[in-house]
C-alpha cells in the first residue's frame, strides 16, 4: 500500500553497525548460575516483594505485587529457589541498588500451570488489571507500564506500532518482527480492539527489508485489513515516539500535549508479541531478547530471562579481551552500566560490549562557537545551545524557558556538535536538578501546611481556654451576685451590686496573677 | 504661540498619564504580604528557628519589613540567599555559620530509637510539622517523609533516642552529576586541583572573589 508519508525536521544518519547481529536468528540463552530480578523495572513505584528466603519457585510465580497503578507486577523467570531478597546493584546510571530478589535455578524451568484468561469476554478494566498482574510493561527501553497507555482509550483514531529501531547496533526489534510477525501482529490486533482504533500504523525504518516483508505476509496472513506496514526512511531517531507520529500521520504533537491528544497511541512491537503472550497463552513477561554486540566475536541476538547477569549473558557472543564494560541500549541514548553483573531487565534492548577502540574516550571539551549545528539536528526543533549556555549556567529556570522538557535526550546535537560538547549530559544534569527542586518545593510546601495548621490549632487551643476560664469567671460572678441578691438588702442595689460584684472579682483575679508572678519571679530569682 | 501649544500639549499628556497611572495604582493594588509570600516560597520550610524567628513565615515576614538580614537561614544555604538577594535586590550574602557556607547542609532526617521511646509525646510537641506520631506512654515513631530534619525534637526527648541521619540516597532522589570536564595539564599538582576546583564551581568562586 502506498502511503503519503511526511519528515520531522533534523536527524542524523550515524553508521547503522546493525549487520554485525542481524544475521543469526534469535536464540534461547542457557540458565544462568542465578538470577537477579530487580523489582523496580517499570516507571512506577517498586513492586513489594511476596516470596521469603528459601521459597520454592515456579517459572511465571509471581514474586512482586504492584504498588499502586504506575508500578507492575515481577514474576519469577525461572523455577528455582529463592536465596535472597535483598538490594542488589541495578542496571541504572546512579549504580544504586534495588531491592531484589536472587533465584538459583533448579535446572528444571519448569512453569507454574498458565491459564489464558477469556479477555474477549473481559472488561476492559480487568483486562488491564491482568496486563499489570503479568508485568507487561514497554519493551522499547523506557518500561512504562501498558495497561496505563491503554487506560484512557477514549477518541482514539491511529494505534503505531513502533518497529523503527532506529538506534545503530540494536536489531532485536528486527529478528522479533523476521521471526515472530504473526504473534506481534495478533498482538497488534488485540491492542486495537481493546482501544477501539480505526487503524493500525506499522513503522519501520527501510533498512530492515526482510522485517517489512515479514510482517507484510503476516498482515495478509491475518487476513487483517486495518492494518498497515509502512517503511519509513532511515534516519536517526524516526523511532522516537513524536517523530515517528510525524512520519506516519504528518500530525505533531504539541509541546505541551502528548500524542493521546491528537488520537494516537503507540506501542513497540515487544510490547505488542508481551500482550498476545500474556492474554493468549497466560505467560507473563519472564524474558526478552537482547541484543550483544560490540567489541564481541560472535553478535547475535538471544531470549534471556529477565534477571540474568549480563556478563553471563555477553560470554554468549565471548567477548574480546579489551572489553572494559558494558552499555545498556544503543551507543545513542544507551548508558554505561555501574557494573558487568548488573541484571538484564525488561528495558534492556541491547547490551554493547565496550572497548577503548570501539568507543574512544571524547576528546576535550570546547567552548562553543555557536555554528547552529545541533538546532539544525534536533528533531525535536529545540535549540540545544541555547538550552546548553543555561543548564551550564545553572539558570534553570531559563532552560525551562526553552523547553527543556521536550528534549528526547537523543543525542543529535551532541554527535554533530563540533566543539565535542557532551550536550546531553548537561540537559540530563539540568533535567534532574529540575526535577529535584519541583520535588523540594512540593515537600516545603506540604511542610509550610502542616506548621501553619500546627499553629492554628495551637491558636485554637488557646482560645477555647480562654473561653473557658472568662466562662467560669462568669459563673462565679454570677453565683455571688445571686448570694449578694440573697442576702436581705435594699433592691435598688441590685444593678450597682452585679458592677460592684464584676469589680471584685476582676481585682481577685488581678490579686491572684499578682502574687502568682512575684512567687515565679522569687523562684527564678 | 507654538511654545504655547507644545506646553499645553505636553502638559495634557502628562495629566492624561498621570490620571493614568494614578487609576492603575489603586485599580491594580498588589496585595501587602505579596512579597512576604515570595520570600516564604524560597525558604526551605524546614521550621527549624536557627534564623532566630519561630519559623520561615516570621523571618519571611521580618525580611519584608527589611529589619532582618537574608543570610539568616542555614538550611537553606547560599543558595537560599543568593534568589533572596535576587527577588530583593539586596546584596548578596554568604549564609553565616554554616561551616564553609558553600552549599545547603545535606539534609537530615529524624529517627527514634523506638526500643528506648517512654512515650512521654515531648518530641510530638517539639516538631513543627507533625512529623511525629505517637500518643502517651506509646512509643512514637518519625514519619520520614514529613520530617523536615529541624532538629528542634532531638533535645526535649529526656532519654536521648533520637538521631538525625542524613537522608539515603534512592532512585527517586538521585540526581546526575555536573558534567566534570576533563583538564589534561602540565601544572604543578596545586594548580591543577585549584583550577579543577575553579571550572567545576566557577559561578560561586566569582561570588567569593567579588
Ligand atoms: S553544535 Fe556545538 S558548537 Fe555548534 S552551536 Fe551547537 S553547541 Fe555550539
Ligand atoms: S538531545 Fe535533546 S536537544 Fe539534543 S538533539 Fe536530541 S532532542 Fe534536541
Ligand atoms: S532557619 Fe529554619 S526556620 Fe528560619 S527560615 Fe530557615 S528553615 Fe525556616
Ligand atoms: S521525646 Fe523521646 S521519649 Fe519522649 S516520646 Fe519522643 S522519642 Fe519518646
Amino acid at each position: 500500500m502506498l502511503q503519503k508519508l511526511f519528515k520531522f525536521k533534523g536527524g542524523i544518519k550515524p553508521a547503522h553497525h546493525k549487520a554485525e547481529s542481524r544475521g543469526t536468528p534469535i536464540a534461547a540463552a542457557p540458565l544462568p548460575g542465578h538470577l537477579v530480578i530487580p523489582l523496580s523495572q517499570s516507571a512506577g513505584e517498586a513492586a513489594q516483594p511476596v516470596v521469603a528466603v528459601g521459597d520454592k519457585v515456579l517459572k511465571g510465580q509471581f514474586i512482586g505485587k504492584a504498588e499502586g497503578w504506575l508500578s507492575s507486577a515481577v514474576h519469577a523467570s525461572t523455577s528455582g529457589t529463592v536465596i535472597a531478597v535483598e538490594p542488589r546493584l541495578m542496571p541504572h546510571p546512579s549504580g544504586l541498588a534495588t531491592l531484589s530478589v536472587v533465584i538459583l535455578p533448579d535446572g528444571e524451568d519448569r512453569w507454574m500451570p498458565l491459564q489464558a484468561p477469556d479477555y474477549k469476554n473481559m472488561s476492559l478494566k480487568s483486562v488491564l488489571q491482568y496486563l499489570q498482574d503479568a508485568g507487561v510493561v514497554g519493551m522499547g527501553g523506557a518500561g512504562f507500564p501498558s495497561h496505563v497507555k491503554m487506560q484512557d482509550s477514549a477518541a482514539l483514531g491511529d494505534l503505531v506500532i513502533n518497529g523503527a529501531e532506529c538506534e545503530p547496533y540494536i536489531t532485536c526489534d528486527d529478528r522479533l518482527m523476521r521471526e515472530r510477525a504473526g504473534e506481534i501482529i495478533a498482538g497488534s490486533g488485540i491492542i486495537r480492539d481493546l482501544l477501539q482504533v480505526k487503524r493500525v500504523l506499522i513503522g519501520i525504518e527501510d533498512n530492515k527489508p526482510e522485517a517489512i516483508a515479514a510482517m507484510q505476509a503476516a498482515v495478509e496472513a491475518a487476513g487483517e485489513t486495518t492494518f498497515s506496514v509502512v517503511a519509513v526512511p532511515t534516519l536517526y531517531p524516526a523511532g522516537g515516539i513524536r517523530q515517528l507520529i510525524r512520519v506516519l500521520t504528518g500530525k505533531e504533537v504539541p509541546v505541551d500535549q502528548r500524542s493521546t491528544d491528537l488520537g494516537i497511541q503507540c506501542f513497540n512491537v515487544g510490547t505488542a508479541l508481551s500482550v498476545w503472550r500474556a492474554l493468549n497463552l497466560g505467560e507473563p513477561v519472564v524474558s526478552r531478547v537482547v541484543t550483544l554486540t560490540g567489541n564481541v566475536e560472535q553478535p547475535g541476538n538471544w531470549e534471556a530471562l529477565i534477571g540474568t547477569p549480563m556478563n553471563e549473558l555477553l560470554a554468549l557472543a565471548r567477548p574480546r579481551a579489551d572489553t572494559d564494560g558494558v552499555i545498556m541500549g544503543g551507543p545513542m541514548m544507551g548508558i554505561p552500566m555501574p557494573a558487568c553483573d548488573v541484571p538484564v531487565t525488561k528495558g534492556s534492548n541491547c547490551l554493547i560490549a565496550r572497548s577503548p577502540t570501539l568507543f574512544p574516550p571524547p576528546p576535550p571539551e570546547m567552548p562553543c562557537i555557536r555554528c547552529g549545528a545541533c538546532a539544525r539536528a534536533c528533531p525535536q526543533e529545540l535549540q540545544p545551545f541555547e538550552l546548553y549556555w543555561w543548564s551550564r549556567a545553572r539558570q534553570f529556570d531559563k532552560a525551562r524557558e526553552y523547553h527543556l522538557s521536550s528534549c528526547i535526550e537523543c543525542g543529535c546535537c551532541a554527535y554533530v556538535c563540533p566543539a565535542n560538547i557532551p550536550l546531553v549530559q548537561y540537559f540530563r544534569f539540568s533535567k534532574s536538578e529540575i526535577r529535584a527542586a519541583a520535588r523540594e518545593q512540593k515537600m516545603a510546601d506540604s511542610a509550610r501546611a502542616r506548621f501553619e495548621f500546627k499553629q492554628f490549632r495551637a491558636e485554637r487551643e488557646k482560645a477555647e481556654k480562654a473561653e473557658k476560664l472568662a466562662r467560669a469567671a462568669a459563673a462565679q460572678a454570677a453565683k455571688l451576685a445571686a448570694e449578694r441578691d440573697a442576702a436581705p438588702e435594699g433592691e435598688s442595689g441590685a444593678v450597682g451590686d452585679a458592677a460592684d460584684a464584676k469589680q471584685a472579682v476582676i481585682a481577685a483575679a488581678v490579686e491572684r496573677a499578682r502574687v502568682q508572678r512575684a512567687e515565679t519571679d522569687s523562684r527564678d530569682a | 504661540m507654538e511654545i504655547l501649544t507644545a506646553i499645553v500639549v505636553m502638559a495634557l499628556g502628562a495629566l492624561t498619564l498621570g490620571a493614568a497611572l494614578g487609576y492603575a495604582a489603586i485599580r491594580f493594588k498588589v496585595e501587602g504580604d505579596l512579597i512576604t509570600g515570595k520570600i516564604e516560597a524560597i525558604l526551605p520550610q524546614t521550621q527549624c528557628g536557627q534564623c532566630g524567628f519561630a519559623g520561615c513565615k516570621p523571618y519571611a515576614e521580618a525580611i519584608a519589613r527589611d529589619e532582618a538580614e537574608i543570610n539568616l537561614c542555614p538550611p537553606g544555604g547560599d543558595e537560599g540567599a543568593r534568589k533572596l538577594a535576587d527577588l530583593l535586590g539586596r546584596e548578596f550574602k554568604p549564609v553565616s555559620g554554616g561551616g564553609d557556607g558553600e552549599a545547603a547542609k545535606p539534609k537530615l532526617t529524624a529517627i527514634i530509637r523506638e526500643a528506648e521511646c517512654i512515650g512521654c509525646t515531648l518530641c510530638i510537641q517539639a516538631c513543627p510539622v507533625d512529623a511525629i506520631v505517637g500518643a502517651a506512654r506509646q512509643m512514637h515513631t518519625v514519619i520520614d517523609a514529613l520530617c523536615t530534619g529541624c532538629e528542634l525534637c532531638v533535645k526535649p526527648c529526656p532519654v536521648e533516642c533520637i538521631d538525625m541521619a542524613p537522608v539515603p540516597e534512592t532512585l527517586a532522589t538521585w540526581k546526575y552529576a555536573y558534567p566534570v570536564i576533563p583538564i589534561k595539564s602540565v601544572e604543578r599538582a596545586s594548580d591543577v586541583s585549584h583550577n579543577v576546583a575553579a571550572m567545576n564551581d566557577a559561578e560561586s568562586s566569582h561570588q567569593k572573589v567579588a
